[in-house]
């Protein structure tokens, strides 16, 4: 199957997945009041990542055909999948070199320009629009975060339920592995594990994963200490209630305010440390970081350009402040202590 | 408490077993010895001078099993060497890799000690201003400075500073590295405000949660039933109360002090481990790697256990089992 | 009566709400005489507590007391600055808290916390406070006073951390003693020995004690007088013999009904039907009108005022008032 085509069946299962989960939420009073509480108190932020959200669902959605056939050098274009993002700008908007914003011509040569005016944030060293690359760089932040988290949300929950509920051996060599993993500075492990598993932006996500899950699954397993001995488990138990049953009726569903804050949380310091992955190297192509990686000395140059390094240093701030700012107004809401006064 | 001691070490030791049989997997299965050596010697080399690089570094043993003996693999060999520091030498240009670490070792802490101890004092200083003014506009302007803060990336921090401080207000030297006495505050400036800048946000906001959660507690209600005043309770009954958790956070990251902040290094010129590890990313150099990781991930398992021991001096709680 | 150490009139005390500030404490008006113990009795949520800490000014932020008069040993409390209110804490008045497990500092030695209490209101050495807290410690009757004083709170068990407590708030001999459910925490013969005492302590230095609890038994072995709240506000108040044994408020008589002690062989306890109304969910008039068996229409418009049954025992009650007025 081609990547594009499996790239619109993920975004699609992925909506249908979210809608899915919205409706199942709703059903609940608890989680319809702290989303509405939510957007009380964090319009602006939700906003900002609704946005990035929407370009990164645009950007993934791509198909052959459709462009402008008069367009010069686009015959090649034709036959190549464009997304909705690629459609936004002309076919052929490449330039030489670098191009300060909204200029008409060069910025060393002083040659015209093939689209002068055209480019709102400037061109690059390749020639290649700003704000086109700014606007892709939001669907490999998305992927990061949310491809990332995809794999260490269940398995952090797996081995921290599976550890505070039958404690024991299977605890103890769950705890020696969370030990092991953890021991090895997070930065180190990270190298190390791209450095063994590649470089595709799978195999960071993978990486990420890896040294990502110990942390949240020191917190799963310790609730799930506490929650296994509350009195209406130890009921339950004594009833005969299969394990099974237990844990995804009474252990889960209490552990999903811990996994919302944690995704939330765990979003800006995955792209973060992306950006510095980018810096060494070892980082996923079209990334902001990558942008500001390739930005870094033509802040030295004279005259400066400024424009590339402003624009992916701008979204990538604006997306990590917007999911800050959500992530502590998820903590408040969803803090147990105020979840139980609710209740 | 010897006998915790001894468990806890024990259990320590374990887990560097563990991080090596890690560190084996990620090294040695998955490298291709060929490829190391052509990337080392060069293409054009002459196959016997691959072969014999090859088996200079070591990479020509069987990985897990050699029926003729047993104890001759890739596994035992580096169990063996790195639990005795023998890291030979670097895959990249064959320079002794334990020498090169212990020098790298000065630069790095030159960097991160300021770092840290600045940034320490700092952060629990404007944390227990913040918090003896929660939840007045003075704490809501600190928490959304400390969020403003920590969404910056250490990257723009760099760029910035070096370009700021550096290139326009020409305060400190841009990069580079001098030991000598009299110009290494010069060369060290920078870096050195570049990480606190960086870590401060963060810092700040940890502990004026671990603040502020130690002030609504009963014993505060009690002190303050008493007639204890506000600043007395700060510094006398919730900074005791909190230095627990703040333990923990300070210690775990003492073995950065070693591995150095590899981007602050690389950035700035300076020589440390943290440029060490720079290099040998960009060069495929696993041997070096290896034993960076490996040594990081030592202290860290040392760090952890002087932390449990330090929790029974300072917490009553554990101390009196 | 200017013999009074506790004078509160019309306290309201709120909180901010989804909707603008709930009081949770609304116009209450009670006082203490000198060496008398008062109760303040009422179900969980009904403002006690918020009431005894409105009284020493440690209304946790967000809440505040908004209007209102307190009076404490014949000084305006309100009115006093920081500082003179610290004074005020631990010298004049007292207050020892329901959960002696987390009130004292895990860190910190008993014997210190009860120094330090001292030493905050009067200028002695280190070693004569450390005399003077073991002989607390003797007070108070915890064994082995002088090893005792270099203990942590988590070593002692719940009975002596209570002692503890009660030993650093009497230390200053304050004319106050406020008491938070003292009890409730703890094994059930150990508390009968808290109160036993208190008692003692009470006779011995002459301090008033206002006491909360929910618990009637304890109202019956140590309170002079009784006032009963209910959803922020008092419904009743009088001697304890009156209040306990011939109530007039429908709701005290309820609470005196429902005690399974009252109850006669099996028969079926007596209930107040329906629940106490969170403070979003408080009816317009009486707040006890959605369940009261003795509800007239006035009770559901009109707040009932203070109708005085007798020189000593005072009611808010509408059916009441009808009565007395006939």
């Amino acid at each position: 199957m081609e990547s594009h085509v499996l790239s619109n069946i993920v975004v699609a299962s992925l909506l249908a997945g979210g809608v899915l989960a919205l409706l199942a939420a709703r059903r609940s009073d608890l989680w319809r009041a702290a989303g509405g509480e939510l957007l009380r108190r964090r319009p602006i932020a939700l906003a900002v990542i609704a946005a990035f959200v929407l370009i990164a669902l645009l950007d993934s959605v791509s198909w052959i055909g459709g462009g402008d056939p008069s367009a010069e050098g686009s015959v090649l274009a034709l036959h190549q999948p464009r997304t909705v993002i690629d459609r936004l700008f002309p076919a052929d908007f490449k330039e030489r070199s670098y191009s300060a914003p909204l200029a008409d011509f060069e910025f060393y040569d002083g040659a015209p320009l093939a689209n002068p005016g055209a480019h709102l944030l400037g061109t690059d060293i390749l020639g290649r629009d700003v704000l086109y690359l700014a606007l892709k760089g939001a669907r490999v932040a998305l992927l990061i975060g949310g491809l990332t988290s995809l794999i260490v949300i269940p398995l952090a929950l797996l081995m921290g339920v599976t550890a505070g509920y039958f404690g024991g051996r299977v605890d103890d060599v769950v705890f020696f592995v969370m030990s092991t993993l953890a021991s090895i500075p997070t930065l180190l492990l990270l190298i190390a594990l791209i450095m063994a598993l590649g470089r595709g932006p799978v195999q960071v996500c993978v990486a990420m994963g890896v040294t990502g899950w110990v942390g949240f699954c020191r917190i799963v397993r310790g609730e799930t200490f506490k929650l296994r001995e509350l009195d209406y488990v130890q009921a339950a138990r004594a009833l005969g209630v299969s394990e099974a049953r237990i844990i995804f009726r009474h252990i889960l569903p209490n552990l999903m305010h811990l996994v919302v804050i944690t995704f939330v949380l765990l979003f800006s310091g995955l792209v973060l440390s992306e950006a510095i992955l980018s810096y060494l190297g070892i980082g996923i192509d079209g990334s902001w970081g990558q942008m500001i990686d390739q930005a870094r000395d033509e802040l030295a140059r004279d005259p400066i350009i400024w424009w590339n390094l402003c624009a992916a240093s701008a979204a990538l701030f604006c997306l990590i402040l917007a999911v800050n700012f959500v992530g502590d107004a998820v903590r408040d809401i969803l803090d147990p202590r105020t979840l139980r006064e609710k209740q | 408490m010897f006998a915790y001691i001894v468990r806890r070490t024990a259990y320590g030791f374990a887990v560097v077993l563990g991080v090596l049989l890690l560190l084996f997997v990620l090294f040695f299965l998955y490298a291709d010895p060929s490829e190391m050596a052509l990337r080392a010697v060069g293409e054009k080399a002459p196959p016997e001078v691959l072969t014999q690089w090859i088996v200079n570094h070591g990479y020509d043993k069987p990985a897990i099993w050699n029926p003729e003996d047993p104890a001759d693999t890739l596994l035992v060999e580096h169990f063996r060497r790195m639990l005795t520091f023998d890291f030979g030498r670097s895959d990249a240009d064959d320079s002794p890799i334990a020498e090169r670490i212990r020098r790298g070792m000065g630069p790095s802490l030159a960097v991160t000690i300021p770092i840290f101890t600045i940034g320490l004092v700092l952060g629990i200083g404007l944390a227990l201003f913040v918090a003896y003014f929660r939840e007045t506009y003075i704490d809501r302007m600190g928490v959304v400075l400390c969020v403003l803060g920590m969404s910056v990336s250490i990257l723009l921090y760099i760029i910035g500073g070096q370009f700021v401080i550096g290139k326009l207000l020409r305060w400190f030297p841009i990069s580079g590295f001098d030991p000598s006495p009299s110009v290494v505050a010069r060369f060290l400036a920078l870096p050195v405000l570049v990480g606190l800048a960086e870590g401060i946000g963060g810092s700040v906001r940890f502990y004026r949660t671990v603040f502020i959660e130690e002030t609504n507690r009963d014993y505060v209600r009690t002190a303050r039933a008493k007639g204890c005043g506000d600043g007395r309770i700060m510094a006398r009954h919730v900074l005791r109360n909190a230095m627990i958790p703040i333990l923990t956070r300070v210690v775990v990251s003492i073995p950065f002090l070693f591995t150095g902040s590899l981007l602050l290094e690389s950035f700035f010129g300076i020589p440390g481990l943290g440029s060490m590890t720079v290099d040998a990313i960009q060069g495929n150099d696993f041997a070096t790697l290896r034993a960076i990781v490996y040594i990081g991930a030592l202290l860290f398992i040392v760090a952890q256990i002087a932390t449990d021991i330090a929790y029974t001096w300072v917490d009553p709680r554990v101390r009196l089992e | 009566m200017s013999g009074a150490v506790l004078r509160m009139g019309d306290v309201v005390t709120s909180f901010p709400g989804p909707e603008g500030r709930i009081p949770v404490v609304d116009g209450v008006s009670l006082a203490v005489e000198a060496g008398e113990v008062l109760a303040l009795v009422g179900e969980s949520g009904c403002g006690k507590s918020m009431t005894a800490l409105s009284a020493m000014r440690l209304v946790p932020k967000p809440g505040r007391v908004d209007t209102g008069t307190i009076e404490l040993a014949g000084r305006d409390v309100l009115g006093l600055s920081v500082s003179e209110m610290r004074r005020v804490r631990g010298g004049d008045a007292a207050m020892i808290f329901q959960e002696p497990m987390t009130s004292l500092n895990p860190v910190q030695m008993v014997g210190s916390q009860v120094v330090e209490a001292i030493r905050l209101h009067e200028r002695i050495s280190a070693a004569e406070a450390r005399r003077r807290t073991i002989e607390l410690f003797d007070r108070v009757r915890v064994p082995d006073p002088e090893e005792r004083f270099e203990t942590f709170p988590h070593q002692l068990s719940g009975g002596l951390k209570q002692r503890v407590m009660i030993a650093m708030a009497v230390a200053m001999r304050p004319r106050l003693l406020i008491a938070d459910e003292p009890s409730t925490a703890l094994d059930v013969t150990i508390q009968a020995q808290i109160l036993e005492l208190l008692r003692e302590l009470q006779r011995e230095l002459g301090t008033a004690i206002l006491l909360i609890t929910h618990d009637l038994g304890v109202v019956n072995e140590l309170a002079d007088r009784v006032a009963v709240m209910y959803a922020g506000r008092l419904v009743e108040e009088g001697e304890r013999s009156q209040v306990l044994g011939s109530p007039r408020h429908p709701y005290t008589q309820g609470l005196l009904q429902s005690m399974p002690s009252r109850a006669r062989h099996r028969e079926r306890l007596h209930e107040i039907r329906g629940v106490v109304p969170r403070p979003h969910d408080w009816p317009e008039g009486c707040r006890f009108s959605t369940r009261c068996e003795r509800v007239i229409e006035r009770c559901r418009t009109q707040v009932p005022g203070i109708t005085e049954v007798s020189p000593t025992q005072r009611v808010c009650c509408h059916v009441v008032a009808d009565e007395v007025a006939r």
